[in-house]
């Protein structure tokens, strides 16, 4: 099935390079924007909410910290991995080369996540410098981090193929995921919430993969582990189906 | 075979196969034709084969369907209805083993802005498959003048520099066939003959070439065979000195000494005709008939006693031969 190794080396290599060009600014904004956020939210903010079950607020955020940079990030390294040859029409050489479509995502996706995941761990240790931060179940959590890279990413695919303009492609991360994150419990536990606004929030999809990331530093989230990785998973399937779809008909890629 | 039946021959698509019965086919195309989503039909069941080894010309005005053509045997356009096979392949099911032997240089220029030439270059050659080897894109690039630049961004380079970057990345795997779509728009004359060297070096590598141009002069000048194509239609395609013969219609332009309002009635065997004010007296015939009737009319009005002071010939337009050539085939 995957027969063109080297095509997918080059691709991958190609995106890494591209994310080095820009290594110190896209490394270096999440270490401030963390930093800002422990002074803020921890210190300010926290010094007064102690504890949110059990966990100290300091801590409590973390995961939601992590998980709010590393979507952003995902869908627009991502959408812009595919968007920028379809907008310089470089993209020609993509697709009159001998790779599958499967190929293709690998290339591009991989390279997205493996930054996502970078971004992640940096995050990670910046708090590290604010709060002691202890993860109950390690294995899950970077295998966590990792699937939510890749779902995310893949979405981030499937934006850059749709979208028609800068405008479009900046818009589903800045007006729908950061926002969706927000309040989607990742600075807060859903308990905190009046009953109306809890029903309401629990339709919002991040809610799940908040929680999620949060229970395996925890062992405890809004939601049951199972529902979190199910939820993770039907997202996955989605964005890749929707993908090979894009492929196979040669949506907005060929005419 | 008469001269006219000879045409038609050539101008059937049946008769056109018959002719290449022996000669080994790499591209074949059957039925090709493509309606784009707004509805332009670019492409009406065009038939095409490429043989092995050949530099393959299709000329034809702006908007005829060339750049249609190569982008659907590329993989860049779907194509409505149609078969096409590259080295036996069918580039839909055997995308992998069709493309691989495909170089393309598109008409238009896209490149990574960013990328240094040869990161671009080997990123090419990885991408169809080939592992890295560096002492094959260093005889490349030496080959495209393009060494001494290697390591700058691409988007330091001037527009010619960029297409011979195009170039290189096309022939980074070692392709079989070259795609060539309109290699000399925009590129001045030492380009040009470059191009055309390292073009004709590609052939006597065996590598087989398909380039498209508005040009007559340039499809003569390269090609082996030549494919008219117009509105969609492939009008005719033969070999490019067969070709040059039939579209062989020449115009003579006398300047005379002074302006008439009409052309002499003792001149009217030669179907002559004025522009210019009066000024000019022009004469289309057949550079390849027995007689072209030039000699007999210059005596003619030397007798008659109409002089002139200048005296041009140029090969009949582009435009002049669709022209003919639709007639044509639409009296048949
Ligand atoms: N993406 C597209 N969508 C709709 N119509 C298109 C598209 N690309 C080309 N066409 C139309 O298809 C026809 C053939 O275009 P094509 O580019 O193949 O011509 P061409 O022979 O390459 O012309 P040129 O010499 O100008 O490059 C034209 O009428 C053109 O307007
Ligand atoms: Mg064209």
């Amino acid at each position: 099935m995957i027969k063109n190794i080297h095509g997918i080396a080059a691709i991958y290599r190609f995106e890494m390079a591209r994310f080095r060009r820009t290594f110190w600014t896209s490394l270096i904004m999440p270490v401030i924007t963390t930093s800002l956020y422990f002074i803020v939210f921890g210190s300010a903010i926290g010094s007064r909410m102690t504890e949110i079950g059990g966990v100290p607020y300091g801590a409590f955020i973390v995961p939601g910290l992590i998980m709010l940079s590393m979507l952003t990030e995902s869908i627009s390294n991502a959408s812009f991995g595919i968007y920028m040859p379809k907008w310089a029409g470089t993209i020609y050489e993509i697709l009159s080369a001998p790779i599958s479509p499967l190929e293709t995502v690998i290339a591009y996706v991989g390279a997205a996540a493996t930054k996502s995941v970078i971004i992640g761990v940096i995050i990670l240790l910046t708090a590290n410098l604010f709060v002691d931060v202890t993860i109950a179940h390690p294995f899950l959590m970077a295998l966590f981090l990792v699937t939510i890279a890749v779902t995310f990413c893949l979405f981030g695919f499937a934006i850059g193929i749709w979208a028609k303009s800068f405008e479009q492609l900046q818009a589903i991360p800045m007006l729908v995921v950061f926002p969706l994150t927000f309040l989607g419990g990742a600075f807060y536990a859903l308990e905190m919430l009046p009953p109306f606004w809890r029903s309401v929030t629990l339709f919002n999809p991040l809610v799940y993969l908040i929680s999620g990331f949060r229970w395996t530093f925890f062992g405890e989230g809004d939601v049951s582990i199972g529902v979190s990785i199910g939820a993770t998973l039907l997202f996955l399937t989605i964005c890749l189906t929707t993908i090979f779809w894009m492929f196979r008909t040669g949506y907005r890629l060929k005419t | 075979m008469d001269g006219r039946g000879a045409r038609a021959m050539a101008l059937s698509a049946s008769g056109f196969t018959l002719r290449n019965v022996n000669m080994e086919t790499i591209i074949n195309i059957e039925g090709l034709t493509k309606t784009y989503a707004g509805g332009v039909v670019a492409l009406k069941r065009v038939d095409l084969a490429v043989r092995k080894g050949e530099i393959l010309a299709l000329l034809g005005p702006n908007g005829a369907g060339k750049t249609t053509l190569i982008n659907i045997v590329c993989g860049l356009v779907t194509p409505s209805s149609g078969a096409i096979t590259v080295a036996g392949s069918d580039i839909a099911r055997d995308y992998r083993a069709a493309r691989s032997l495909i170089g393309l240089v598109p008409q238009e220029l896209h490149t990574d802005a960013f990328e240094a030439v040869i990161a671009s270059v080997r990123f090419s050659r990885g991408l169809f498959g080939k592992p890295r080897n560096d002492a094959f894109l260093e005889q490349l690039l030496k080959d495209l003048s393009l060494w001494d630049k290697r390591n700058a961004k691409i988007m330091e380079l001037s527009g010619g520099m960029k297409r011979r970057v195009m170039i290189a990345k096309a022939l980074s795997h070692e392709p079989d066939i070259l795609f060539l779509d309109e290699p000399t728009a925009g590129v001045d004359v030492e380009l040009r003959r470059d191009m055309w060297a390292m073009v004709r070096a590609m052939r006597a590598r065996g590598v087989t070439i398909v380039l498209t141009t508005h040009y007559i002069e340039e499809a003569e000048e390269m090609a082996d065979r030549v494919g008219v194509i117009s509105n969609g239609e492939i009008l005719v395609v033969d070999e490019t000195a067969a070709l040059m013969k039939k579209l062989g219609r020449r115009t003579l332009i006398l300047t005379l000494t002074e302006p008439h309002e009409q052309a002499p009635a003792e001149l009217a065997e030669w179907n002559l005709s004025l522009r210019g004010d009066g000024h000019e007296l022009v004469y289309e015939f057949d550079a390849n008939a027995e007689s072209s009737g030039v000699p007999s009319l210059l005596r003619r009005m030397s007798d008659i006693g109409m002089g002139f002071k200048d005296l041009n010939t140029s090969q009949s337009s582009l435009e002049d031969i669709f022209v003919g050539l639709v007639n044509e085939a639409k009296a048949e």
